[in-house]
């Protein structure tokens, strides 16, 4: 019948005014599992102000991070191989510097990321493959590239105005670390939120087709998402070798999930259209914050993958129950 | 060049020649031509996969034609893009809708033309105020243009669609069963809405299945069937049974 399309609109109707759940639980979340920690490690120095300035030092690449796959998932495609490309931009700004000196070493990370975002904008826009693969191929192959060039060594940063801007340095007496995370937090949410181009990754990750016919490039904005994504886990990776003073194969294997999770919970739709870059802050803060007190309760690092797992669990269930109404 | 010399010339605004479209082999449009002028109603009537919608998507640049012409006010132009049928006036209310579904209703209602301000800041100010003053010209009763396209009934979703297409269109607006999901009162709401657009002299290109409906606002009917242009029709000259007679290929005893 003619009426299908429009008649499977008619579901929607009556269901104005409802409160919206998933926009919130990050918030609470995070509220309930900081209690929880600073009531159970009172005497653990959970709450004492070195440990809670910890977790916001620790979680600045993540939400780093989860901000680009902000990006991505509101334009309905995701990038998994954001977990690789940390370690490739962080070996290669190393690498880079110990001849070239600093800004040619930071070049060279950003430009890796972006590079690997453009190799997988390219496959995604324009070959017309889905994300999740081409993302998945990606992952574990610059995984392998940043094993097999340094033979599972660490490679030092010994550059100290680099480990002092990128990891250990303060400005005003606020760890640069927080001020990288501060001005990507607060440059994400204005592009996503305020801006054309936000507007318009919101609009091809909703209807893609919707948005080709109101003149939006579709394969330009996922190719831009993309791209974003990738510059941004490459300063993750640059965020990791100043505040270690080294790069390595290792760095950010495990953010991988620790990112979807946070972005997820933060309240960005699994299937695009909708999402927060604040809450994905919150998020990341909140996983942190999971890592942290899990880590001061004597969990064993399996136990916490367990929690974690778990909690990631019940995070896509309230996000998937939220878009299927 | 002045408008009102060229509708009083009978210039049509619309006028496409002799449109053929394939898919692969399948041959969806055949020998198709049509003129539509400026403030004229033209229904374009036909049976389920006669070939409609796909004519629809011809004019508005989302699937180029394999051979024929379209010309705007007389111009021959190659729409080869959605954006370029907009850029020449032009609007389609799609049988999807084509709306955003998470967005609110002034995002959508200004999707791919969002106004800027300063440093290139969505304008939501002006955004949000356009779009209650045209939800209030029209009168489709909507919770407030903040409320998500989701969250809306049918017949509202339909509204948001039509009044998009009437803010930006300025020479004619292509509407494709615009009706279809839709109860009596929103109906002859969107009926009203169209025959309001005569007075604004744009051109009106609509695909209903309801004859009554089709007899109601157009004057001109376009039956295809099988993707095969049968006839043209002037509503005022035919009656039901031609038209039925047209679209089915069946003669009246
Ligand atoms: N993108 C496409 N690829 C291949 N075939 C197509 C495509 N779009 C339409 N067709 C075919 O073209 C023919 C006409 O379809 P169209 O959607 O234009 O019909 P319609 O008259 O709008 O029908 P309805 O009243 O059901 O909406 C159908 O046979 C359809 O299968
Ligand atoms: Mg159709």
């Amino acid at each position: 019948m003619s009426s299908t399309n429009q008649g499977a609109a008619v579901r929607a109707a009556g269901l104005a005014g409802r409160v919206n759940l998933q926009q919130y639980v990050v918030y609470f979340g995070f509220l309930a599992i900081f209690l929880f920690f600073a009531i159970m490690l009172k005497d653990s120095g959970f709450l004492t102000v070195r440990n809670l300035s910890n977790i916001v030092l620790q979680t600045a690449p993540a939400t780093i991070m989860a901000i680009g796959l902000v990006f991505v998932m509101s334009a309905g495609e995701i990038d998994l191989s954001i977990g690789s490309t940390v370690a490739v931009a962080a070996l290669a700004a190393a690498v880079t510097m110990q001849s070239y000196g600093m800004v040619p070493g930071i070049a060279a990370g950003l430009g890796c990321g972006l590079l690997i975002g453009l190799v997988n904008g390219v496959l995604v826009a324009y070959v017309r493959l889905p994300s999740f693969l081409v993302t998945l191929a990606t992952l574990g192959l610059f995984a392998g590239v940043s094993r097999s060039l340094t033979d599972l060594r660490s490679i030092p940063v010994t550059n100290e105005t680099f480990t002092g801007f990128f990891g250990s340095g303060a400005l005003f007496g606020i760890p640069s670390l927080i001020w990288w995370t501060a001005i990507a937090v607060a440059i994400g949410h204005i592009l996503y939120r305020e801006t054309r181009f936000g507007a318009h990754v919101l609009a091809v990750g909703d209807n893609a087709r919707a948005a080709s016919v109101s003149g939006i490039s579709v394969p330009k904005m996922r190719l831009a998402v993309l791209m974003i994504s990738g510059a941004l886990a490459g300063l993750a990776g640059l965020l990791y070798a100043g505040r270690l003073q080294a790069a390595k194969y290792t760095l950010g294997e495990t953010d991988l999930m620790t990112v979807i999770a946070a972005v997820i919970v933060g309240g960005t739709l699994l299937n695009g259209g909708k999402g927060s870059i604040i809450g994905a802050l919150v998020g990341s803060l909140m996983m942190g914050m999971l890592n942290n007190g899990l880590i001061l309760m004597g969990l064993s690092v399996s136990d916490q993958m367990i929690v974690r797992g778990l909690i990631i669990l019940a995070a896509v269930a309230v996000s998937l129950r939220e878009k299927s109404r | 060049m002045n408008a009102t010399a060229e509708a009083m010339t009978g210039r049509p605004v619309l006028a496409l020649k002799d449109i053929r479209k394939t898919f692969g082999g399948v041959v969806a449009i055949e020998n198709f031509s049509l003129e539509v002028h400026p403030g004229e109603i033209v229904a374009l009537v036909g049976d389920n996969g006669a070939g409609k919608s796909t004519l629809i998507k011809i004019i508005s640049g989302v699937h180029p034609p394999t051979s024929g012409s379209i010309a705007i006010e007389g111009e021959p132009v190659a729409m080869s893009s959605a954006t370029m049928a907009r850029a020449h006036g032009i609007e389609v209310v799609y049988q999807d809708l084509a709306l955003a579904d998470q967005q609110t209703v002034y995002m959508n209602m200004f999707l791919g033309r969002e106004p800027t301000k300063a440093f290139g800041l969505l304008d939501r100010r002006r955004m949000i105020d356009e779009t209650e003053k045209l939800v209030k010209e029209l009168d489709v009763r909507i919770p407030s243009a903040h409320a998500t396209i989701r969250d809306l009934s049918g017949g509202q979703r339909q509204g948001v669609a039509i009044a998009r297409a009437t803010h930006w269109a300025s020479k004619l607006i292509l509407l494709d069963e615009p009706t279809a999901a839709l109860g009596v009162a929103e109906t002859a709401k969107v009926e009203e809405i169209v025959a309001a657009l005569k007075t604004r002299n744009i051109g009106v290109l609509i695909i209903s299945h309801s004859l009554d409906q089709v007899f109601k606002l157009s004057d001109r009917i376009c039956v295809l069937r099988r993707g095969k242009q049968i006839g043209v029709r002037e509503t005022k000259k035919t009656d039901k049974n031609e038209i039925i007679a047209m679209i089915t290929g069946l003669q009246q005893s």
